[in-house]
């Protein structure tokens, strides 16, 4: 099955999911309602670091419509928020893990933290309430920086993490790295500040909590990307509940890009909650108070060297990073800056030996967890603006020290930071990206800029991701604490429509289409009759949902499985319906056939006969069409491609412009080029926003956060994009049936480097060798200036 | 402190007694169960909440249920025909792929309409830039801006 074959596979197929959505008929979290519902409104700390040493709560209980008001005082029973992955430090011991309260218990440790939830008839009597609580805070000094939190007398947040230390893990041979670095014949260095972010979500995070008391079980409805794992967590870790009495329905999701994987205190006290006030409660977010709750992305600060031969050669990579956990360990911290950032480190070079320590701690600051990409943009990051760097150090033209002596060629290939990589074409991804950016017209695009008095550059990313985290026994080993396969059930309909039922979900993906489109090319049906269902534990077998570009490759591939089920099942019914050897059957194109014969059964024949079973083989087979397969893959996916962008940089503001931004990726086969191409959009937007735009800042001292609104936080917006040139090249994954990668994150992941990398080609002509993320015009202005003096 | 007012909304008028404080986005959402107006942020910046009062786009996020007292809003519920034929900017949306989550679909439909109105043949420098005050994260913008035009070239005819 490929991109060529003819059918409804590989066509751009208008999304099933569009018509509610362009008619304002979505149903988002806040667009449900229910009978005698509450409102809930969660007061926040206003401290980064506090010991509470009282709340009186007695004005705000006599508020106007109050229903209830519960502290973390009320939570008796009720756990911490788990985290998924257990890291183990290079002390071999377990990383530190601090309880992580649902609502705060006796301290708050960053600005955001939940201390009471107020539950009232509207919002507005909740949010009133809410300000009559008075808490007697004893405020305590903080720390924001995750380099700042290891230093001797720090503010010390938990006891359980002394030194404010998580962990300190190591992957790669050190010895093997030293000897490299002891015989090099050049050594390029960076100092590198991967900026934190804030997710965004357009829409910000909901839950809707109700209880039935007939049935003593609890429904919620949350904004969320993997309602089984959000159900799985929160009954059997923290309220110690049977699975069977929570339902958790995420409906259509107004985007996650990894902030709605976690589970969150907020739901959690919302449906303990639910049963003590016996109604319906609901909470909608609002933006400000997003900013300061929602799990956070990147904040990494890291060195990188790079030792190599005299030819460019890379010999040995050596990395040291620091990372921000935040206040408290959110559902997948642990696991972003080491298992899916250090394995990353090789990127498509064939370096023989790398090493990379991280350390990671706790701050003042929201929790920090997977944001699109998790892990391996920062890695990207580290490794091509290092390549960069080496090619300036060396004079070796960009694309020449990426391919001429260094490009990963043979496959599978076994790189020395645990990973192996089943297939690609690097030179492909690269070559292709050479023509679509017109690299050969850029020194007369750079020499009218030049002429206008602007400064342009163009900056390489040759980015690999792994994505489809998996196997489950391979990651077990490595900590985590889940399992990494996927659901899928496929059920045939009496008439020979079909329903699918996948444990991933979308957000925005368009997997109601993508989905549909494998089922109506493997079964020969119309489109038109195929619906996808996800996002509702009460219908959906299992699953363990959305992230890491996963959906296509490991939820796809379980609905291969269970479409092989029913096809296989079909066989034997055909068979049975033919008078022929079930060995004699074969399905093409809708239809079981007698092979070598014209003698034929249509799908919907065959169908109808499993559920009218008058005339079918009922001794030997059950009736029915319906067949469910879990799916756990034998290695990760590996994706990967080349970036280029150009900028323009103007000199006299600082103001870098995007003059143009080329992908060419290879993400294996694909089902619906045109969800592929949106999906490369929307990341490199992203990407662009971390490098240009995007920047999380707390106060140093007072640890509040200074970016809390739209106002503040740089959101890229249409005008400060361009219009992307995208392409893709084709090696299919090996270990899957689709041989597809994933698509999701690629964007993200090759954008900030690619413009990084073009912001400092275009700043060496004036002599500036650093910036940070973002290269706002102030950040640009400044050093331009700086490197006047 | 209630107060009454009386707008039409997606042709039909509509009267209540609101809370003085009712903002016009909570004012169609909850009073009027038109769940398409999404609110995405609360500094009017995203956009996502984007309505027509007496014809030009607006933030209902920004503006009190009170202050549209007497005029004639329309949402995007109000956009399609009565027989469900959609609007050509609707229908662009989802011919060149202009939206993925569907959360500042919305507005940005509604923004869209607008703009086209004021900017007639505008260019993609101008849809970027008339685009501004409406926040997507999920498209890039470059299938929205693709949508746009595709949706102005539609309503021109």
């Amino acid at each position: 099955m490929g991109a060529t074959e003819p059918g409804v596979i590989g066509q751009s197929v208008r999304r099933k999911e569009d018509l509610r959505f362009i008619t304002g008929a979505g149903q988002y979290t806040d667009d449900i309602n229910m009978a005698r519902q509450t409102a809930g409104v969660f007061l926040r700390s206003p401290h980064a670091h506090a010991r509470i040493r009282g709340i009186d709560l007695a004005k705000a209980k006599a508020a106007p419509g109050v229903v209830a008001i519960f502290t973390g005082a009320d939570l008796t029973g009720v756990n911490g928020l788990p985290c998924g992955w257990l890291i183990t430090g290079t002390d071999g011991k377990p990383m530190n893990e601090p309880p992580h309260p649902v609502l705060a218990q006796g301290k708050v440790r960053y600005v955001g933290d939940q201390v009471a939830l107020v539950i009232a008839e509207t919002q507005n009597q909740a949010r009133d309430a809410a300000e009559l609580i008075d808490v007697d805070y004893e405020v305590l000094p903080a720390v924001v920086n995750c380099v700042d939190a290891l230093k001797a007398g720090a503010p010390q947040i938990h006891e359980q993490a002394p030194g404010n230390k998580c962990y300190t893990w190591a992957l790669g041979d050190k010895a093997a790295v030293d000897v490299a670095f002891a015989k090099a014949a050049h050594v390029s260095k960076l100092d590198i500040i991967n900026n934190r972010l804030v997710p965004n979500a357009i829409e910000p995070r909901c839950a809707l909590a109700s209880y039935d008391r007939s049935a003593d079980a609890y429904t919620l409805y949350v904004s969320n990307q993997n309602p089984h794992v959000e159900r799985l967590l929160m009954t059997a870790f923290v309220l110690g509940l049977p699975e069977t009495k929570v339902r958790v329905i995420a409906p259509d999701v107004g985007g996650g890009f990894g902030s709605k994987i976690y589970l969150y205190g907020e739901e959690t006290a919302m449906v303990w909650a639910s049963k003590r006030v016996n109604r319906p409660i609901k909470w909608a977010a609002d933006r400000s108070e997003a900013f300061v709750s929602d799990a956070h992305g990147r904040d990494h600060v890291t060195h990188a060297e790079l030792a190599m031969d005299t030819d460019g050669k890379f010999l040995a990579m050596r990395v040291v990073t620091n990372a921000n956990m935040g206040a408290y360990l959110s559902t997948f911290a642990s696991c972003i800056p080491t298992i899916l950032y250090a394995t990353l480190l090789a990127g498509q070079y064939t370096t023989p030996a790398i090493y990379v320590e991280v350390t990671a701690s706790f701050t003042n600051t929201a929790p920090v967890d997977a944001y699109r990409g998790a892990g391996r943009p920062e890695a990207t990051f580290v490794v091509e603006r290092l390549v960069h760097q080496a090619g300036v150090d060396m004079k070796i033209p960009q694309d020449e020290i990426r391919r001429r002596r260094n490009f990963i060629r043979t496959f599978p290939y076994a790189t020395p930071v645990a990973l192996t990589y089943d297939i690609g074409n690097y030179d492909a991804t690269l070559d292709g990206a050479n023509e679509l950016a017109d690299v050969k017209g850029y020194a007369t695009r750079k020499a009218d800029s030049v002429k206008r008095g602007k400064l342009r550059g163009i900056g390489y990313a040759s980015y690999i991701e792994a994505c489809g985290l998996a196997p489950s026994n391979v990651a077990g080993a490595l900590g985590a604490r889940a399992g990494l396969f996927e659901a899928g059930e496929v059920r045939v309909n009496p008439t020979g429509s079909v329903t699918v039922f996948t444990g991933s979900h979308s957000h925005g993906q368009g997997h109601e289409t993508t989905f549909a489109q494998i089922v109506a090319g493997r079964l020969g049906i119309d489109i038109a009759n195929v619906d996808v269902v996800h996002g509702d534990t009460g219908r959906v077998p299992f699953g363990m949902g959305t992230y890491g570009s996963r959906s296509l490759s490991v939820g796809g591939t379980a609905i291969v499985k269970a479409l092989d089920k029913v096809i296989a099942k079909g066989k034997k019914i055909a068979a049975h319906l033919l008078e022929a050897a079930e060995g004699d059957i074969e399905f093409k194109d809708g239809k079981f056939t007698v092979a070598g014969t014209d003698r034929s059964k249509a799908f919907a024949e065959v169908s109808l006969a499993a559920y009218v079973p008058h005339n079918y083989p009922l001794d030997k087979l059950e009736p029915g069409l319906d067949e469910t397969a879990f799916y756990d893959p034998t290695n990760f996916t590996y994706p990967a491609g080349t970036h280029i962008a150009e900028v323009e940089i103007d000199p006299d503001t600082g103001v870098v412009t995007v003059a143009a931004f080329t992908a060419v990726d290879d993400f294996g086969n694909i089902i619906n080029p045109m969800i592929v191409e949106g999906q490369v959009h929307g990341g490199v937007a992203q990407g662009i926003g971390q490098a240009l735009l995007e920047h999380c800042v707390y106060d140093p001292e007072s640890g509040q956060l200074l970016t809390g609104s739209y106002m503040d936080y740089a959101m890229p917006r249409a005008d400060d994009l361009p219009s992307f040139k995208v392409g893709t090249r084709v090696t299919p994954c090996t270990h899957n049936p689709l041989g597809a990668k994933g698509c999701g994150e690629a964007g993200a992941i090759g954008a900030p480097a690619a413009i990084m990398n073009a912001v400092h080609d275009a700043l060496s002509a004036v002599g500036v060798t650093r910036i940070d993320m973002p290269a706002s015009p102030h950040r640009v202005w400044r050093a331009i200036q700086s490197a006047k003096a | 402190m209630s107060v009454s007012l009386s707008m039409k909304v997606n042709g039909k008028v509509v009267s209540a007694q609101v809370d003085e404080r009712t903002l016009l986005v909570d004012f169609l959402r909850t009073n009027l169960a038109l769940t398409g107006t999404h609110v995405g942020c609360d500094t009017a910046q995203c956009g996502a909440c984007t309505v027509h009062v007496d014809g030009h786009a607006i933030k209902a996020c920004n503006m009190l249920a009170v202050q549209a007292n007497g005029t004639a809003v329309v949402t995007i519920e109000g956009l399609a025909a009565e027989d469900g034929t959609l609007h050509p900017m609707q229908a662009a949306f989802k011919e060149c792929h202009g939206l993925q989550c569907g959360f500042c679909t919305t507005g940005m439909v509604m923004s869209a309409i607008d703009l086209v109105a004021r900017h007639p043949g505008a260019t993609e420098a101008t849809i970027r830039e008339q685009l501004e005050g409406n926040i997507c994260r999920c498209t890039g913008y470059h299938n929205i801006v693709r949508a746009v035009q595709h949706g102005a070239a539609a309503m021109a005819k």
